[in-house]
């Protein structure tokens, strides 16, 4: 299994969780149909012209139905958002497998659990609603709630316990790192650019090889975005025969050093004005981006005196995790480790005060908040988190401004449940995966024979159609799935791998059949366990009848390892070569034959000993001699025919 | 020859020929070569040689050398070449013998003959190949050179060097082989030659007949190489004789155009233009015929530059500028057509409709199609300004191209045909196209258009500027096109003030300029700066434009820049708080950073940062800002102008940079003159004081200049290291000594004690010991020094440059010699 992605999405039809009581939410009305019948009014509820479910977010799992997940042996991880849906997997399909993924992957992924967990438990709700979820009256509700897809699949979010489960199940792997997988394939992680620990995959048989290109980057050249990380290995992803393609850019038009660009000027220009600004964010990811761009413009900006809170239940552990990961950074900050100094530069911010971070809005950050401010906090989808408390603290005044940067969720459905809404709003969603031009680039050097990839990728955005350049263009066309679709890839596995044990090649004696190529007669026993295959030297006594096997004391009837070993024939020698004719007759008329006629025949010849009454019919592969019943006669000729050719 | 040169030469002669000795550089052999020349040119070159036998000697001396090495062999080639330009002394070195060196020969034909470095090892050598064709150019300036050339089968050669590997070598026989033309057809065969060529002379036939067979040849180089022989030819000369070389040619050169792909096009277009503007275009009807054929022949491409050539042509037929702006025009056709939304003829005149060709060319690559369109772009932008434009000038549907092409490479354009989709997907982003349209689009400003589509102009400027993804360069251009579009619009009918059109799109655009100046991109801060320095500067005193500004928080952002991290932000900012301040629209900032501090005066920092800022940029302009507000009698400045004057000119004399210093004196000069009237004004009109300030006013000036120390400031600039502050001072000098002199002014101090002081100071400034403050001035005594200073002379020793010393020959000589050691110096040091 490629990812484990939770879509969260799902959470968007939900009312948002307030950290404290909040009158504006539980004084919403509820929701009625047409024809005024409320049965569904404490699920659903109404505000500002959208309708949302009262009740504990739930999320959409990974496709379940299609297969059967306890069938699965391996799960393999291409970055910490890819692995959110890992505790419904393991622990309530049955599944026994192994999840591989990179150190920083588990420990970063970890942490957004962690929060999302914590998120969700510490504003319990007693309420979960169901009744709208039933398939005759989902019909009823208005848009979107009326399209949302398999809702009664959602579920609610797991537990820490789960978390741990999941997590333990997991085995660390390195860049590079080859993988056996019971012998059939070989799993290499490859460093992907796009986050700390995200990684590329290769799957590959000795004549097979399939690469997963999951959520890269490419971001060299950018100034803002200086390689963080260490650079996508592009190289190992030659001679692919299939080219798994995803995790391209959401956003493709937005180019990221323009929003990062975008957001500071938008941020500078708030605070000028004595307004907070509002950051929603993961814990761990894009904020690294977006604290090393402040670090070298708050000067510029004159906005040192600013504070800048970090508000996170794993805000301590995701600043410190992404400082000792050395190994994982490109070059220049691994260099920084060791001068010593942190390599992103918000340790710095820290030291200075300029940053500072609390893992809730209670405690400590109560005493210490100072307006005009920036808060960069989850959740990014404002349905649960702290981010909650600055929506409704914040949104009434104009002065303030919430700056979207995730590109995971639409700003205008989350900002939904707000409204009316005074703040401002702005939309500057920083995404380094890969863009079209860039996967263009790749597939260019990398050359897969077959590139396979989400339908989306194959067809220009729905909202621009025009925009041929924001699709994926090779050759030959890239092969396109949609969802629940099963696709044969387009290679078939011909060839396998057999290892000769040295003994056995010590006694081969290869022959020269044409310059170049020898040929050599092997007599061995194929040994085959977990996909690997091995001939070994037969057992001894040579290819006779198998050897007595001694007789059994004590009565007990024992299996021996040369009890597997096949009855084998004595093998007779290999022939090849062709055999002239005008030599053949000449051959049998100096042993005594006569009246011999050679008639040619589309494949051959034919040559007819008329006294003897027998035909020996010569053909490119094969020799018959017709006699009637004469066996010395036939095995003259044979021996005659066999002179002509080479045995081995 | 000076005399110390001639008794130099013989010694660097002998060391050009000497093997062991390191040869001097390229540079001086060049130099070496130009006074050669001068001296040639100056006099007779045979009484040159007969005085300094060396020369000649040097001369075959590198001929019979074992091993020459190629720089002094070119050297010597070139040395011959300028040497023979003279008949006589051509005649003399063909027959003259060595006189100190064993074998003797002619020494041209051993120099420039096939006996010569033609057949040697040095042959392979670019250097010696170029020195035997450059010698070869100088030499051909008579008749006698033309039959040398014959005799010695040097022609053939040149034929053969215009294919060399070095490009240099190849472009030099080229251009020779036109010269002997030329030569060749002076004299006897001027006037007008039959074109078969029977009158002509040999050499002349010889090298026509060689470039016929190249133009028939199959080979492009080749016929690369007699294009460009007949393009040198047809731009140099413009005797009769060129017109029966073209009705010879023109054959020939029409037949290249049946052949597909056309050779050499490039070549071919140089050609055709170089024809069409010498003397024989204008004779020849048969060159515009060829010419529309060539035009339609071409490709897209290949047909811009021949169709922006035939415009620019004086005296052309119309039908062919109307063909050739129709070349120009079919790429910005094609655009429209695609860009358009339903069908319809896209306004430009007949012939650019956006042919199937031009469509091809766009649809085959990416880099066709933007080579394309940013050549169309650039031509029509080199055309929009040139008097002889066509005309009717089809500004709309040009606008409507460049707004259609931003869009597209914008990604905003929504293309409905395939061509559009295409267009779309391969300009999406791309900055080239981008920087190219923007700069046509402000070019276009200089025509009016339509207002619906100046409306779309400034919608698409706007989208320009708002964008993110606008690169910095992109941002740049798109703010220069905002500004020449703003600049020309038209003024409301009723009254001064901008027209509402204006008024709505600055509503507009002042919250992105505010955006801007917030940008992380120290660029986008910059180009954001320039364009409000230059919109103010125009529009400083517009209400409209006032009240828009002061209600945008953009001049409180302009003063928080002055403390930016990029020395040229700091710098833009700088001019940008003068401009507004200038016109009254600058508020000092009140930012979050330090709300509690009182804010100061404009004045006050930009002092701040002259005496502070640790980059020359940023100084320079608070420099140019002040001599700005002292021209211009700023508020801040007027308050106290001495006190003004005084504080800059202290901060100003201790600057680092020169041009901080020399602006410095700038400012001093503008308010010398605002004391003592402008130098040399004359006007009738003008109520300006009269040439000469009375005594009573002179004294008072005096007095003052006294209490800024402009005088101290002056004369330590006297003896700036750094010439253009010295030479500006002086001047400075000169305009004071001769405001206060004819009036008598006080009079001679005599020797007294002050004077005595001050030309001390004055001689130890001068030995370097700058430290030393002059102390308190009295006007007299500073008049006496002046007075008794040689301030023209010093101008006359700044005004030389500082290497006049080291310029002449006789240092070049020297210096040759002093780097092999023959003047005997170093050899202490030899080990």
């Amino acid at each position: 299994m490629l990812d484990c992605g939770l879509d969260m999405t799902s959470t968007l039809n939900f009312l948002p969780l307030p950290l404290v009581q909040n009158p504006r939410l539980s004084n919403l009305p509820g929701w009625s149909l047409k024809d005024g019948n409320a049965f569904l009014d404490k699920e659903l509820k109404e505000c500002s012209g959208h309708v949302f479910v009262d009740s504990v977010p739930e999320f959409c799992l990974p496709e379940t139905e299609l297969i059967d997940l306890s069938t699965v042996d391996v799960i393999l991880i291409s970055n910490y958002h890819c692995m959110m849906a890992l505790p419904y997997i393991t622990e309530h399909t049955g599944f026994t497998g192994t999840v591989y993924a990179t150190e920083p992957t588990v420990q970063i992924g970890r942490l957004l659990m962690e929060e999302l967990v914590n998120f969700i438990e510490r504003v319990p709700k007693a309420q979960s609603a169901s009744l709208w979820k039933n398939k005759d009256t989902q019909r009823l509700l208005p848009s979107p709630l009326k399209d949302a897809v398999e809702v009664s699949t959602w579920r609610r979010c797991y537990t820490m316990q789960e978390v741990n489960s999941a997590l333990s199940k997991i085995q660390l792997v390195g860049y590079s790192q080859k993988i056996e997988l019971f012998g059939a394939v070989q799993v290499t992680p490859l460093s992907s650019g796009y986050a700390l620990g995200s990684s590329n995959w290769i799957i590959q048989s000795h004549y097979e090889k399939v690469s997963y290109v999951s959520g890269s980057s490419l971001l060299t050249t950018h100034p803002q975005f200086s390689v963080v990380f260490q650079p996508m290995d592009q190289a190992s992803l030659k001679n692919s025969d299939v080219l798994i393609l995803t995790g391209l850019t959401q956003i493709p038009t937005a180019n990221p050093d323009g929003m990062v660009g975008e957001f500071c000027s938008n941020l500078a220009l708030t605070v000028r004005n004595g307004g907070n600004v509002l950051v929603p964010c993961y814990p761990s990811g894009v904020i690294y981006d977006l604290l090393e761009c402040l670090y070298q413009y708050i000067d510029s900006a004159g906005l040192s005196s600013i504070p800048f809170y970090f508000i996170s239940p794993v805000a301590n552990s995701s600043l410190e995790f992404s400082q000792i990961f050395a190994e994982w950074l490109c070059h220049n900050k691994q260099t920084k480790v060791y001068l010593p100094e942190p390599p992103f530069p918000h340790a710095e911010l820290i030291q200075t005060n300029k940053l500072k971070h609390y893992p809730s809005i209670h405690g400590d950050f109560s005493n210490d908040f100072r307006q005009p401010c920036v808060v960069f906090t989850g959740h990014p989808s404002l349905r649960f988190g702290d981010v909650v408390h600055f929506m409704e603290l914040w949104g009434k005044s104009s002065l303030n401004t919430v700056i979207f940067t995730e590109p995971d969720f639409s700003y205008l459905e989350a900002l939904a449940p707000y409204q009316p809404l005074a703040m401002k709003c702005i939309y500057c969603p920083i995404d380094t995966r890969l863009n079209f031009i860039q996967v263009s680039k790749l597939l260019k050097e990398v050359q897969p024979l077959h590139v396979v990839c989400p339908e989306q990728y194959t067809q220009p955005p729905p909202a621009q159609s025009h925009r041929v350049d924001l699709m994926i263009d090779c050759q030959p066309p890239a092969m396109s799935y949609r969802r629940a679709e099963v696709l044969a890839l387009p290679f078939r596995r011909r060839y396998e791998k057999i290892e000769i044990m040295p003994e056995l090649a010590d006694s081969l004696v290869p022959m020269e059949i044409k310059p170049g190529i020898s040929l050599a007669t092997v007599s061995a026993v194929l040994h085959t366990k977990d996909n690997k295959h091995v001939l070994q030297v037969p057992p001894r006594g040579g290819w006779g009848p198998p050897p007595r096997p001694a007789q059994p004391t004590g009565g007990k009837k024992r299996k021996r390892p040369s009890d597997d070993i096949p009855d084998c024939k004595v093998l007779k020698p290999l022939l090849s070569g062709s055999i002239p004719v005008e030599q053949f007759v000449q051959t049998l008329e100096k042993h005594g034959f006569s009246d011999i006629k050679v008639e040619d025949t589309a494949k051959g010849h034919i040559v007819l000993l008329q006294e003897a009454e027998t035909l020996i019919q010569i053909e490119e592969d094969s020799t018959h001699i017709i006699c009637d019943n004469d066996e010395v006669l036939r095995v003259r000729l044979r021996d005659l025919v066999l002179k002509f050719l080479q045995k081995f | 020859m000076d005399p110390e040169c001639s008794r130099l030469l013989p010694a660097l002669c002998a060391v050009l020929v000497d093997p062991r000795q390191p040869v001097a550089d390229d540079t001086c052999l060049e130099k070496l070569l130009d006074w050669f020349k001068t001296v040639t040119e100056a006099g007779p070159s045979l009484l040159l040689l007969q005085e300094n036998p060396c020369l000649v000697e040097l001369l075959f001396r590198v001929l019979k050398a074992h091993d020459p090495r190629p720089r002094v062999l070119s050297f010597s080639l070139r040395l011959a070449g300028l040497f023979a330009a003279q008949e006589d002394c051509f005649q003399y070195l063909q027959v003259t013998p060595s006189s100190s060196v064993s074998q003797q020969g002619e020494l041209l034909p051993m120099l420039f003959g096939e006996s010569g470095p033609l057949g040697g090892a040095a042959w392979t050598a670019p250097t010696v190949r170029s020195g035997w064709l450059q010698g070869l150019r100088s030499l051909a300036q008579h008749p006698g050179a033309l039959r040398f050339l014959a005799d010695c089968g040097a022609v053939d050669t040149i034929f053969s060097l215009q294919g060399d590997s070095s490009l240099f070598v190849a472009s030099a026989a080229g251009q020779l082989l036109v010269h002997i033309l030329a030569l060749a057809m002076r004299g006897p065969a001027e006037g007008h030659p039959s074109p078969q060529g029977c009158d002509w002379p040999a050499c002349a036939q010889k090298i026509v007949c060689h470039v016929e067979d190249s133009l028939r040849s199959t080979a492009t180089p080749q016929v690369t190489q007699a294009l460009n022989v007949l393009t040198t030819t047809f731009g140099h000369c413009h005797s009769p004789w060129t017109q029966g070389l073209w009705v010879r040619l023109s054959p020939l050169v029409a037949c290249l155009l049946e052949k597909d792909p056309i050779p050499a096009s490039h070549s071919l277009v140089d050609l055709l233009l170089s024809v069409a503007r010498s003397p024989v275009g204008s004779s020849d009807c048969g060159l515009w015929e060829t010419l529309a054929q060539t035009l339609s022949h071409l490709s897209p491409t290949q047909a811009g530059p021949l169709a922006l050539g035939i415009l620019k042509l004086q005296d052309c037929p119309q039908a062919l500028k109307t063909q050739a702006f129709g070349v120009l025009l079919q790429p910005l056709a094609c655009v429209l057509k695609a860009a358009a939304q339903a069908p319809g003829p896209p306004g430009f005149p007949e012939g650019a409709t956006g042919d199937s060709i031009t469509v091809d060319t766009f649809l085959s690559s990416k880099s066709a199609c933007v080579g394309l369109l940013c050549q169309a772009l650039a031509h029509l932008e080199l055309l929009q300004l040139l008097p002889q434009r066509p005309s009717p000038w089809p500004q709309a549907p040009l606008l409507r191209a460049a707004v259609a092409i931003l869009r597209f490479c914008h990604g905003s354009a929504a293309p409905t045909s395939d061509v559009g989709g295409h267009l779309c997907a391969v300009l999406a982003g791309c900055v080239r196209v981008q920087r190219a349209a923007l700069d046509f689009l402000g070019t276009l400003s200089q025509g009016t258009g339509p207002q619906e589509l100046v409306t779309q102009v400034f919608a698409v400027l706007l989208e320009y500027l708002t964008s993110p993804d606008s690169s910095p360069m992109v941002l740049k251009k798109a703010f220069q096109a905002t500004l020449r579009w703003l600049l020309g619009s038209p003024k409301a009918p009723s009254c001064c003030d901008l027209d509402p059109h204006t008024q709505l799109f600055l509503g507009e655009l002042l919250p992105v300029l505010r955006k801007r100046l917030c940008s992380p991109c120290w660029e986008a801060r910059d180009s954001g700066l320039e364009f409000l320095t230059q919109v103010t500067r125009h529009w400083g005193g517009q209400a409209a434009f006032r009240h828009a500004l002061l209600a945008s928080e953009v001049p409180e952002l302009t003063g928080q820049l002055l403390r930016d991290p990029e020395s040229y932000v700091r710098a833009s900012a700088v001019t940008a708080t003068g401009q507004l301040s200038s016109w009254g629209l600058y508020a000092t900032p009140t930012g979050p950073e330090h709300p509690e501090v009182q804010q100061e005066s404009l004045f006050t920092e930009l002092l701040h940062i002259l005496s502070t800022d640790s980059e020359g940029f940023p100084r320079r302009a608070v420099m140019h800002v002040f001599t700005q507000w002292l021209k211009d009698g700023h508020a801040d400045v007027a308050e106290d102008l001495e006190q003004f004057v005084a504080r800059v000119l202290q901060a100003a004399s201790q600057d680092l940079d020169w041009e901080v210093r020399a602006q410095g004196l700038e400012l001093a000069l503008v308010f010398l003159e605002q004391l003592l009237g402008q130098p040399g004004s004359r006007c009738p009109y003008a109520v300006a004081l009269p040439e000469a300030a009375p005594p009573a006013t002179l004294a008072q000036v005096l007095q003052a200049l006294c209490r800024v120390q402009l005088f101290e400031f002056a004369l330590r600039a006297l003896f700036d290291c750094d010439r253009p502050v010295a030479q500006k001072s002086c001047d400075l000098l000169l305009f004071l000594k001769a405001k206060a002199t004819p009036c008598g002014g006080p009079q001679e101090a005599g020797a007294s004690p002050d004077v005595v002081s001050v030309e001390a100071a004055l001689q130890r400034w001068q030995a370097g010991e700058q430290g030393q403050p002059l102390g308190e001035l009295e006007p007299e005594a500073v008049m006496a020094v002046l007075r008794s200073m040689d301030l023209e002379g010093l101008r006359g020793m700044l005004a030389k440059s500082s290497d006049h010393m080291e310029k002449s020959p006789q240092s070049l000589l020297q210096d040759m010699l002093a780097t092999v050691g023959v003047l005997g110096e170093n050899e202490a040091d030899c080990y």
